[in-house]
This record gives C-alpha cells, sequence and structure tokens, in this order.
C-alpha cells in the first residue's frame, strides 16, 4: 500500500451507519432485481440493443440526460466549479442546450426514419464501409476507455470517502453492472438510468439547499467567496471572458463559443452514440424529437445540483481549526489536503448525517454504475451491429446477435476494468475525458452534419474528412503535451490558455479540419445517386410535420421555450 | 413483442426506491432528534421532513404506477 493510498484511508471523510449501509445494499438488489425481470423481455436484436424501440419520449428524454450525468460529471464538474467558478457552468448550457435541442428537431429524424442502430451505422448507410468503419473502431475504443476512466473515478471517490479498497470497488460494481446489462440489455440500462436521475436529484439537492440557508442566499455565498479569495471573479460567466488572462480557466469567450457551444457540444450530444442510444429507443418519431427537448430542460437544472455545491465549498468550507480550506489539484494533493473534485464529498459530509449520507453516497454510486453501463451496452452495440456483423459473421440469425451482445457486456467490461487499473497513473480525470471527446467526436460531427445537410458529400469525402479530422485532433494534443510553451499559443491562440481550452480549440481546429477535407475530396468526386440518399439527406427526405398537433405536442414549441429559458439564464449570470 | 406491453413501468421502480429510502430516513431522522449528528445545520432535522418528501413522492409513484392499474 502506498503511503498516500494510506494517509487517505486514515483519513476517511465519512463512516456509514447500518442505515446508510441498508440504503447502499437496497439498490444493489433493486437493479439486480430489475435486470433479472427484464431479461425475459430482451429476446430479440430490436429488444437488446433499443429497447424494443418502444419507450416514451419522457423515459427516454430522462435516460438521454441521465447517461451523461454520471458521478464522472457530478465530480468533476462540481470540482471545475470549485476551480473555475460560475463559468463551468457554461458545460450545462451553451455547451449543451442549443446542441440538444439541434439534435431532437433537426437530426433525430433523419436517424430515427433511417432505422438504424447506431451513428456509425447511419455512417454506413450516408457514405459506405469505411467511414462507418473508422467511425466504430474509434467509437468501441472511447467508450471502453470511458467505462474504465468511471470505475477508476468510482473506486478512488470510494476509497476518499469511505476508506473503500479500490479492488472491492471496482470489481463489486462491476460484476452488478455486467450482470443487469448482460440480462436485459438497453431495456436494464434505460430503467437504472432513470432510477438514477431521481437518485441524483434526491441525494443531492440537499446540499445546496442546506448550503444556501446556511450563507444567508446567494448574495451571502458570493460575499463570502469574494472575502475568501479577493480579487478573483468566480460568480460571472461571460464578463471575465474579454481576455485569457481575466478568468481562472484562461479561456476567450471565441473558445466557449465556437468550440464548445459550436463544435464540441454539437459533436457529443448529436453524435455520440452513448446518449444518442437512448433517443433511437423511442416510440415513435415525434417521441424522439421530444426526447433530447425534455432532457434540455432537465440538463439546464444540472449546475443546481453540481456548479452551486462547487461555489458553496469557496464559501463555506473550513479545516478543523476553523481556516478556510484550500482545495488543490489532485496531482498536487499532500497529506491533510483535498482535492478539487473532492468538493462534492466534503459538501456532503457537512451536511448530510445518518441516511442523507447514504442516499448521497448511493447517487454517486448509482451514477458510476450507470455510467458503466451506458458505455458498455453502446459498446455492445456498435461492436455487434458495426464491427462483427459486417466484417466479421454477416448472416447469423438474430438470435445470435443477441447472445453476441451480452458476451460483449461482460468483455466489455472486463477491458474496462484493465483500463481502470492503467489509468490509475493518469493526474487529471477530466482532461484525460476530454480529451478523448475532442479525438474523436468533434470530427465525427463535422462528418455526420454534411453528410445530413449536403446530398453532394461523396463516400471517400466522408472518410478522409473524419480520418483527417481524428488525426489532427490527435496531433495537436500530442503536440501540446510535448511542448506546450511552443504549440498552445498556436493551437490555443495564446500561452495562456490552461487544459480545458486547449480542448475547445483542439476541437474546433479538429471539425475545421474535417469540414475542409470533406468539401474538397466532394468537389473532386461523383457524388451518389439522388434515390439512394432518401430518408439519409435533409433535401430528399419527407419529415412528417406535425400539422394536426396542439401547440404544446409539438417539439419545436418546446424547443423554441428551453432556448427561451437558457437565454434568460445567460443574461441573469452573465 | 406483445409481451413487452406488460412491463412494470419503470415509475413503479422509481417510486419503490423512493418510499423505501424515505421510510429508512425519516426512521434514522426521528431517532436523532434527540441526539442530532455533528453535522452543520442538524438543528433544522433535514432527515425527517426530506424523508416525508420521499415517502409522499414514492407512495404517489407506487399507487399511480402500480402493477396491473391498467391490465
Amino acid at each position: 500500500m502506498s503511503p498516500l493510498l494510506a494517509t487517505f484511508l486514515a483519513e476517511r471523510l465519512v463512516r456509514l451507519s447500518g442505515v446508510d449501509l441498508a440504503i447502499i445494499v437496497f439498490y444493489f438488489l433493486l437493479v439486480l432485481g430489475i435486470g433479472f425481470y427484464l431479461k425475459r423481455f430482451a429476446n430479440t436484436g430490436e429488444d437488446f440493443f433499443l429497447a424494443g424501440r418502444e419507450m416514451t419520449a419522457w423515459v427516454a428524454g430522462l435516460a438521454f440526460v441521465s447517461a451523461n450525468l454520471g458521478s464522472l460529471e457530478l465530480l468533476g464538474w462540481a470540482g471545475s466549479a470549485y476551480q473555475y467558478g460560475i463559468m463551468a457552468a457554461h458545460w450545462y448550457w451553451v455547451g449543451a442546450i442549443p446542441a440538444m435541442i439541434f439534435l431532437g428537431l433537426v437530426m433525430m429524424p433523419f436517424y430515427y426514419i433511417s432505422k438504424t442502430h447506431s451513428v456509425p451505422g447511419y455512417l454506413k448507410l450516408r457514405y459506405g464501409t469505411e467511414a462507418a468503419g473508422l467511425s466504430a473502431v474509434t467509437f468501441a475504443v472511447m467508450t471502453i476507455l470511458m467505462s474504465g476512466v468511471n470505475m477508476y473515478a468510482m473506486a478512488v471517490v470510494m476509497k476518499v470517502v469511505l476508506g473503500w479498497d479500490i479492488n472491492f470497488s471496482i470489481w463489486v460494481s462491476s460484476l452488478t453492472v455486467g450482470v443487469y446489462v448482460a440480462a436485459g440489455g438497453l431495456f436494464s440500462a434505460i430503467f437504472n438510468e432513470v432510477l438514477q436521475f431521481f437518485l441524483i436529484w434526491f441525494g443531492a439537492l440537499l446540499i445546496p439547499i442546506l448550503g444556501l440557508i446556511e450563507t444567508g442566499g446567494w448574495s451571502g455565498m458570493v460575499a463570502r467567496i469574494q472575502h475568501n479569495f479577493p480579487g478573483q471573479d468566480f460568480t460571472h460567466m461571460w464578463a471575465p471572458m474579454g481576455s485569457f488572462a481575466n478568468n481562472p480557466m484562461g479561456i476567450h469567450w471565441t473558445g466557449i463559443v465556437f468550440g464548445l457551444g459550436a463544435v464540441q457540444s454539437m459533436g457529443y450530444w448529436t453524435t455520440d452514440f452513448l446518449v444518442v442510444q437512448r433517443v433511437l429507443s423511442a416510440r415513435d418519431i415525434r417521441s424522439a424529437k421530444l426526447a433530447p427537448v425534455i432532457g434540455s430542460f432537465f440538463k439546464m437544472a444540472v449546475p443546481l445540483i453540481v456548479i452551486l455545491p462547487g461555489l458553496l465549498g469557496l464559501a463555506v468550507l473550513t479545516n478543523p481549526d476553523g481556516s478556510h480550506m484550500h482545495l488543490v489539484p489532485e496531482s498536487a494533493v499532500q497529506a491533510g489536503q483535498h482535492s478539487y473534485n473532492e468538493v462534492l464529498p466534503l459538501m456532503l459530509a457537512r451536511y448530510c448525517g445518518p441516511g442523507l449520507l447514504g442516499l448521497g453516497i448511493t447517487a454517486l454510486v448509482a451514477g458510476f454504475m450507470a455510467g458503466m453501463a451506458g458505455n458498455v451496452s453502446a459498446f455492445a452495440t456498435v461492436w455487434t451491429y458495426d464491427i462483427y456483423r459486417p466484417y466479421l459473421n454477416k448472416n447469423a440469425p438474430d438470435k445470435h446477435y443477441v447472445t453476441m451482445g451480452r458476451w460483449c457486456t461482460l468483455i466489455g467490461l472486463i477491458i474496462s476494468i484493465g483500463t481502470a487499473y492503467l489509468v490509475m497513473n493518469f493526474a487529471s480525470i477530466m482532461d484525460y475525458v476530454q480529451a478523448l471527446f475532442g479525438f474523436f467526436i468533434a470530427p465525427l460531427f463535422g462528418t455526420v452534419v454534411l453528410g445530413m445537410l449536403w446530398k453532394r458529400v461523396t463516400r471517400w469525402a466522408g472518410f478522409l474528412g473524419l480520418l483527417a479530422g481524428t488525426t489532427s485532433s490527435v496531433t495537436m494534443f500530442v503536440l501540446m503535451k510535448i511542448d506546450p510553451e511552443r504549440w498552445v499559443r498556436v493551437f490555443a491562440l495564446s500561452p495562456l490558455a490552461k487544459g480545458l481550452a486547449q480542448d475547445m480549440y483542439q476541437a474546433l481546429w479538429s471539425c475545421v479540419t474535417c469540414v475542409v477535407v470533406t468539401v474538397l475530396v466532394t468537389l473532386v468526386t461523383k457524388p451518389r445517386a439522388d434515390e439512394e440518399l432518401v430518408g439519409l439527406v435533409y433535401s430528399l427526405t419527407p419529415i412528417a410535420h406535425e400539422e394536426h398537433a396542439t401547440l404544446f405536442h409539438k417539439p419545436v414549441f418546446w424547443g423554441v421555450a428551453a432556448m427561451g429559458i437558457f437565454v434568460i439564464l445567460q443574461i441573469i449570470f452573465w | 413483442m406483445s409481451e413487452k406491453h406488460h412491463i412494470i413501468p419503470v415509475w413503479f421502480f422509481v417510486g419503490l426506491l423512493l418510499f423505501v429510502y424515505g421510510i429508512l430516513i425519516f426512521i434514522s431522522g426521528i431517532a436523532e432528534l434527540s441526539h442530532p449528528p455533528d453535522t452543520v445545520l442538524s438543528n433544522l432535522h433535514a432527515p425527517v421532513w426530506w424523508g416525508a418528501l420521499l415517502i409522499v413522492l414514492g407512495g404517489a409513484y407506487l399507487f399511480l404506477f402500480r402493477p396491473g392499474k391498467n391490465a
């Protein structure tokens, strides 16, 4: 055992009581029970991989937003809020809402009408096997790495907060997820994501409520932050972004608007199959369009339980001697100190006694497990339908693919466990995740959206654009890591740009590279016939509109309402 | 395929989870009324009213989405 680990074990944040353990055990029993119950309904490929395509808009919408509401998100962004202030909320608002609305109102009809099982599946129909194969392989790698990151993050939290053995946490959670996803497929994953959604809200909502009571409301909290950190602006979102030097994130507004809002979030929310798969399970096209819009309302509210606790941590956290507590980066933690990522557990321990503590810890465990389940269920689908079936075994019966999906779930988890042990030495979890998104997701958005909106784009243009974008992304990442003094100023436009800012510009340039290469190759290659693209491209696809639906039943009405609230929030916290 | 229409709604499981947790948290809140835990604002007895809220919401979901209601 390392000295650092021994220190953590000695300084665990909380001790669970009998009622806390009962709450945790009940959760494990319930999800396993649900998995076994749902196994009887997951017999065909459509059942196992797409939950029978019969989820309501509400269930699909909650699962859609919940698939992104894992504990890595909660802990990481609460830590980012402590580190960067309310600017971290950009990842929930400009970095999510416009993209979710765009997915629902513009892109979902094509995914749904084409009856694809996955995003690589859409690329196969639109471009052919080259782009689809590249996308499938990169996605499979990304999901497994993400799942490993999730496991590692959970094990660290359990170690720090509860003193649990790191191996125990990894294996118990993995086995549970493996059993319930292998049994019920996407049915199980979605059911548990909906449970997790409620758990996280009811487990975490008391922190901001009690925190604001303690500080005397928002203005009291701001006054305390200014007292604890004089001269630093943690409570404005846009005002400090006129230059790289004016804000703790070291980012310019162009990075947020174009890198995050226009590229990275669009890429993540519209082409990351993990979240899109949840919407594909919707029972009809109106539900599929409405689900991301419903999700956007809940996504807008998430900063209440993630960002606000981070800000409250800046205001109220104290050491045992009463002095103000300063959290530090993960890589700089000394004995007796805590990292940014621990701000949420610290706040939980501050306000929650027996019972409520168990609920909060269960919410974190549920978030981790739902994140793993999301990754392995998406991995099983992409491996089975986009790699195994087209390249290895084309003509097997449907039942064979369901069996393959079940085995993939377990094998994917085993690879994830290996990944978890590999990433234990990586310094910053969130930077790692952001880097992964930048590699694959940003260029993929360029490829998918060009293919949907421009019928002229050709087979080789799609493949070469995606390849060029992904390659450029990896190249920029490596160069900025090897020689940051030289390359950060080139790619991120300023030597002051920090990790998240670098990721935003990396995503932006990789998407631009993808689009430029796609357009250039398109102009010198022969397009496909129009009749081959019906149902895949905007100008050639008749999309059913809801002329006879009332205003309140139209997805576009709720999409506009969500955008209105989004704009108001930007103005309030400007 | 028709069997799928008899799946117990996910909302029932949500209700079950909230209801059981509400009872456990409410009882622990009552038990600690005389010996509040060493947490900030423990004088507000959050487990009592939070547990009660979970019981009411969980109970409502259990009732509204109970198995066989629409059979």
